[in-house]
């Protein structure tokens, strides 16, 4: 493993994020106040609780997740896409680095920035609601491992954009619908049966579950199936990834 | 000699037919600069690429210091540096930041003192907290050169690295060369500037619709290749030339101020001898006589015309 190459593709992308810190900062604590003040105020006067714990509390997770999964895949996209568009491209694949030691570094750093912003909801969250972490081991697994498989499906993203428009199109036509209909703001179990039962199919559903138990010990679907459907998604991810670099699919000709 | 950089067969066909390369074959010396020289499209940059792993031939095999470029890409590569055609560069990061990002990649650990010495020899220094974004054009080429000199690679590719450049950087640059040319570094240079080549190159190879026309020795080729007119200024204007001149095949100009004679340098006889008498036979009144060997240009020209006689 070249090692070096990792650390160098990891820091110089962070750098990025750096360069923005303020714009990576107040976006999300901004974006989250206001889901607060519409969700957590203007529903939750109506809903006072769902499954035993405060709408308020409730939606912390899903807003996370929401915040998390669109930032991975938008760093990732951007990050891989950014040198193909300037051509800067042309020194990643004349390096002697493997596909895995460029999506280490890429991915890592998309990741640890969504991570970031993860943490930093989850606080802005604690200033509106008294948020309890039931198992904080495995919120911050599901955290770290959503970053990943998610700034994993940006990377493939950002490979097979050719213009900025299909940058932006999976994000706003896929992820976020999945994502506001995973559960992000309610309860699967509120749903109508057969609504319930076309949700099963929708992967952010199982991510959601899985942080929300967490949180709150509860859950739409069991812990172990949504970690399995978690790793499965990675692992698709990964896969596509390898075959990408060994074809050379939109990056060598 | 030893062999640093071995190309076999290589080619390179896209899905619509269209052949890029055709089995290119070619040996690069250590410490020896070849340039490539071939008019746009000609395939100089595909080869470069497929050699760097920018693009993937459909044929072929490449070794570098003795590693295949696919088995053991690795080893290969990080002996390669390259300064692409195009200027590509982050806008926003600083000289010095993408300089040991390219170290970086390569796998190379940090060092400070080395990116300091290719920034100084560059003349980049005084830039090396500035943005890309903030550099002229030529500083850009610079940066790039340092990028690919960061890892210190044994063989470097400089695909057309003097393009739209001032004459102090070009000056710089082959300052560069020469230092890495003494420390047995191999380069390989595509240029549009023919008498560059001819300057600083050792071996020249000319290439046209992905075919390496001729790689050769470049004295060699320009003696092999080379004509060479003489041209015969008169003292008064003459309207047309004598015919007892004719077997000489020679050019009248059009003012009838001078006949011009082109002569093969390898022949045995060169004629000269015979021009000359026929000359003073014919009563013309010469003034001055002068020599004109073909440049690397014309060679050019005429390889790639397909009138390489």
């Amino acid at each position: 493993m070249n090692w070096i190459a990792v650390a160098s593709i990891y820091r110089f992308e962070m750098a990025r994020f750096f360069r923005t810190l303020m714009q990576s900062f107040l976006s999300p604590v901004l974006s989250t106040s206001l889901y607060f003040v519409v969700f957590g105020t203007a529903i939750g006067s109506r809903i006072q609780e769902v499954e035993g714990v405060s709408y308020g509390a409730f939606i912390v997770p899903g807003l996370i997740m929401l915040a998390v999964i669109t930032q991975s895949i938008s760093n990732a996209a951007f990050g891989i896409y950014f040198p193909k568009f300037i051509g800067t491209i042309y020194e990643l694949l004349s390096a002697p680095v493997s596909f895995l030691e460029i999506v280490l570094g890429y991915v890592g750093a998309a990741a640890t920035k969504a991570l970031f912003i993860g943490v930093v909801i989850l606080i802005t969250a604690t200033l509106f609601v008294d948020v309890q972490i039931a198992h904080p081991l495995a919120m911050v697994a599901f955290l770290v491992l959503t970053c990943l498989s998610f700034a994993l499906l940006g990377f493939i993203i950002g490979i097979w954009a050719d213009n900025f428009e299909k940058l932006q199109l999976v994000p706003l036509l896929i992820v976020t619908p999945l994502v506001f209909l995973g559960g992000s703001f309610y309860s699967i179990s509120m749903l109508p049966p057969v609504w319930q039962n076309i949700a099963m199919f929708n992967p952010v559903v199982y991510l959601i579950s899985g942080f929300r138990w967490a949180f709150f010990d509860t859950a739409d679907v069991p812990i172990g199936l949504s970690l399995m459907a978690t790793g499965g998604f990675t692992v698709a991810c990964l896969a596509v990834i390898w075959w990408i670099f060994k074809t050379g699919w939109r990056i060598r000709n | 000699m030893t062999t640093i950089l071995s190309i076999r067969d290589l080619g390179k066909s896209y899905a619509g037919g269209f052949n890029a390369l055709k089995s290119v074959t070619l040996d690069v010396q250590k410490g020896e600069i070849l340039a490539l020289l071939g008019p746009n499209g000609a395939g100089k940059t595909t080869l470069i690429s497929a050699i760097c792993g920018i693009i993937t031939p459909t044929s072929g095999h490449v070794t570098v210091g003795g590693h295949d470029i696919a088995t053991e890409f690795r080893a290969a590569r990080a002996m390669i540096g390259l300064v692409p055609q195009e200027i590509s560069l982050e806008p926003f990061e600083t000289v010095t930041n993408t300089v040991r990002f390219s170290r970086g990649i390569f796998g190379r650990p940090r060092n400070d003192a080395l990116i300091e010495d290719i920034l100084r020899k560059l003349s980049l220094w005084d830039k090396k907290d500035s943005r890309m974004m903030q550099l002229s054009g030529g500083m850009k080429r610079r940066v790039l050169i340092a990028k690919a000199l960061a890892h210190e690679p044994r063989v470097l590719f400089l695909d057309e690295p003097t393009a739209g450049v001032d004459v102090e950087l070009r000056k710089d640059m082959w300052n560069i060369v020469a230092d890495l040319k003494a420390d047995g570094v191999s380069i390989i240079l595509t240029t549009h500037y023919i008498e560059e080549a001819e300057a600083i190159a050792d071996r020249i190879g000319i290439i046209n619709h992905g075919e390496l026309l001729l790689v050769e020795d470049k004295a060699t080729l320009m003696a092999r290749m080379g004509k060479k007119r003489l041209e015969v200024q008169l003292g008064d204007p003459i309207t047309a030339i004598p015919a007892s001149l004719a077997r000489h095949n020679l050019a009248l100009s059009t003012d009838g101020m001078a006949l011009t004679y082109t002569y093969d340098t390898n022949a045995e006889r060169t004629g000269i001898t015979g021009l000359l008498n026929d000359v003073a036979a014919a009563g013309l009144v010469l003034s001055d006589v002068q020599t004109h060997q073909s440049s690397l240009e014309e060679i050019f020209v005429g390889l790639v015309s397909g009138d390489t006689t």
